[in-house]
């Protein structure tokens, strides 16, 4: 049996907006082990994102329970969620959020520099390697405005790995991206699976759940789905199959 | 997370907005500067005032007939009579902690040699004038101790009058002057000495035996005033007290009189004059520390801007593990490297501006080093002040909607 990364049971989460209350989550249960690459997929609306803001221990739940590698995320503090989001958690967001003006070796850094554990010395190591990792060994002194799209979420990525956090959260990852380059970064995903990481993502696109391990749907703030994916398809294969836009 | 680390962050911000930083900074460039130029010339001027009046003798002191002036209230020309040539024998005999003392009395007048005439001041003094006042005979001699007791017509005169009698340049020794109707006989020249702080000619006088003026000129028989120095700078106090019992023993004054006359100390003076000096000084600082003030609000304002601007990098960072301390401490170093690098410019700025008042307008200055530490301090304050507010709204940001804010 796997281990368990991430457990939560009957998570609800209430919203007070002026008189209403809005229930974006209403009693949502799963458990992710390692090494699933799970997409969460739902429309707007559907709770996804309060589901990754809970799981990214942005959020706390209204009530249910939420463990993380085997650690109760419920009833944390600020303080510790900031600790825990440093030291167990990968985030790739949309619009990449790198830091302007500034390298993409020093964007890697960026999360172990809250870790006053890491040295200077090893905190260039490993972000080194990450940017490596991801195919950037080249740029590593290019600036976040120098850089393409694609190059920018390749950066994010190696940031959101550099802490080698239990799981990666990836919050529509491809969504600013053209097709060929989605798929360059699906790939890469991809990649990341096979070496064994745990990854979810979330997005309303259906066409990506063909390339994830197990997908699960929202709506409404309920689980309407939960499948797990026997033919996963490869992102490779149809990215060298695109052709390549000479304009 | 260590300050290191955050020091790193904050410069490395600061750097990503060069000019917009300078800016911030040029606030407080420009009030601490200011501040530095105003007070250094206070205390300039402030210390040139003491050393000219140190100049003068500090040990001096002044005795002048009448009871203390209150308000406008006029006294009667009896009351100005009340200091005769027997309280001065008596400060004399039993005075203990007196250098040099002697009786003033003055007449003004034209002096007249020939042709030329001039509008000045007859000092009836005594011998030891010169020790008291700090001055010297430069050409001929002072008059003699005989002099005064035989009221001789003789003077010592100062160079501006020297020169408007002589205006030909003849050596005026020995040459036979008129003061009124009364001849005397020039026996020496004094030092010149220029203008003092109140921009007084004081070489615009000529010395007198005291008894010559009294009887030959002025035909009274009391004394306008009498000067004296202390042994001690200062014992001044106590001497002053010690002419006081003098003078009322003298003055046959019952206990539950006032003093019918009046003693004053160059102190006293110095004092009194460094005071309106010092406000002076205060009301400028006060100036200047507002312009200061302004830059710490620059700063306020700058930063605020700075934390909205930034919202999405603190989003990001707090979704990357930065707590609340952490971004709050990265944005109040950013404020306190603002106003600290902007108060260690202000001061060279400050030096600089002094420099050039001394260099161009020829002011007495002096930069007190206990003003560069105030400025120092008043910066580092006004960056956590002004830095604060904005630090803390950053720090409360919820992570979940900076990272999504546009």
């Amino acid at each position: 049996m796997a281990k368990e990364i991430i457990k939560i049971e009957n998570l609800k989460r209430y919203f007070k907006v002026g008189d209403e209350t809005v229930k974006a989550l209403r009693g949502v249960s799963f458990t992710i082990y390692e090494g699933e690459f799970v997409t969460i997929m739902g429309t707007s609306g559907s709770g996804k994102s309060t589901l990754l803001n809970t799981l990214g221990c942005l959020d706390t739940p209204t009530s249910g329970e939420y463990y993380l590698d085997g650690i109760a995320v419920k009833g944390m503090g600020k303080n510790e969620r900031a600790r825990i989001r440093n030291r167990k958690i990968g985030f790739i967001f949309q619009n990449y959020n790198l830091l302007p003006k500034t390298t993409a070796l020093e964007n890697v850094e960026l999360p172990l520099l809250y870790n006053s554990s890491v040295s200077a010395k090893e905190r260039s190591e490993r972000a080194e390697k990450c940017l490596r990792e991801v195919g950037l060994g080249e740029r590593l002194f290019h600036k976040s405005n120098q850089m393409s799209g694609g190059q920018q979420q390749r950066v994010a990525i190696a940031r959101a790995l550099v802490n080698n956090p239990v799981i990666i959260l990836a919050d529509e990852a491809t969504g600013n991206l053209d097709t060929r380059t989605s798929f360059s970064i699906l790939t890469l995903f991809q990649r990341l699976y096979k070496e064994g990481k745990t990854i979810i993502f979330v997005t309303h696109n259906p066409e990506i759940a063909l390339y994830s391990s197990r997908n699960i749907m929202l709506r409404d703030g309920h689980i309407v789905s939960d499948e797990y994916n026997s033919d996963i398809k490869s992102a490779e294969e149809v990215y060298r199959n695109l052709p390549e836009e000479n304009d | 997370m260590n300050i290191q680390n955050l020091f790193k962050i904050a410069i490395k911000a600061l750097g990503n907005n060069k000019m917009r930083c300078f800016l911030t900074m040029l606030g407080v460039i420009i009030g601490v500067g200011a501040v530095i130029a105003m007070l250094a010339i206070g205390q300039g001027s402030k210390n040139s005032i003491k050393a000219q009046i140190s100049e003068m003798g500090s040990n001096m002191i002044m005795i002048m007939p009448g009871a203390e002036r209150r308000g406008g209230v006029r006294q009667s020309s009896d009351d100005m009579q009340t200091l005769k040539p027997a309280d001065y024998e008596a400060i004399v005999s039993q005075a203990t902690g007196i250098a040099h003392i002697t009786p003033t009395v003055s007449s003004s007048g034209q002096w007249v040699n020939g042709n030329n005439n001039y509008p000045s001041q007859a000092q009836g003094v005594n011998t030891q004038y010169l020790d008291i006042r700090q001055r010297k005979v430069a050409e001929g001699e002072m008059f003699t101790e005989a002099d005064v007791k035989t009221a001789a017509k003789v003077c010592i005169l100062g160079k501006t009058l020297v020169d408007n009698l002589f205006p030909d340049g003849s050596d005026p020794i020995g040459k036979v002057v008129r003061f009124g109707s009364i001849p005397l006989t020039v026996i020496g020249v004094l030092d010149e000495k220029g203008y003092n702080t109140m921009g007084q000619d004081q070489d615009d006088l000529a010395l007198v035996p005291y008894t010559t003026v009294m009887k030959r000129m002025l035909a009274i028989d009391y004394l306008q005033g009498i000067q004296a120095s202390a042994i001690d700078e200062n014992r001044t106090e106590e001497t002053i007290e010690e002419i006081t019992d003098i003078l009322r023993t003298q003055h046959k004054l019952r206990e539950d009189q006032e003093d019918n006359f009046t003693i004053r100390s160059m102190q006293e003076l110095a004092q009194m004059i460094s005071s309106t000096s010092s406000m002076m000084t205060v009301l400028l600082a006060c100036v200047a520390g507002i312009s200061l003030l302004v830059g710490g609000i620059g700063i306020m304002n700058i930063m605020i801007v700075s934390v909205t601007e930034r919202t999405r990098e603190i989003g990001l960072r707090m979704s990357i593990g930065a707590t609340g301390k952490d971004i709050m401490t990265q944005f109040l170093i950013e404020a306190i490297i603002i106003s600290v690098t902007g108060g260690i410019l202000g001061i060279l700025t400050g030096a600089i501006a002094t420099w050039m008042i001394k260099l161009f307008a020829h002011w007495p200055v002096q930069i007190d080093p206990s003003s560069v530490i105030l400025s120092f301090v008043v910066c580092t304050a006004i960056g956590i002040i002004f830095g604060f507010y904005p630090a803390a709204k950053a720090s409360n940001l919820d992570p979940i909607e900076a990272i999504r804010y546009e």
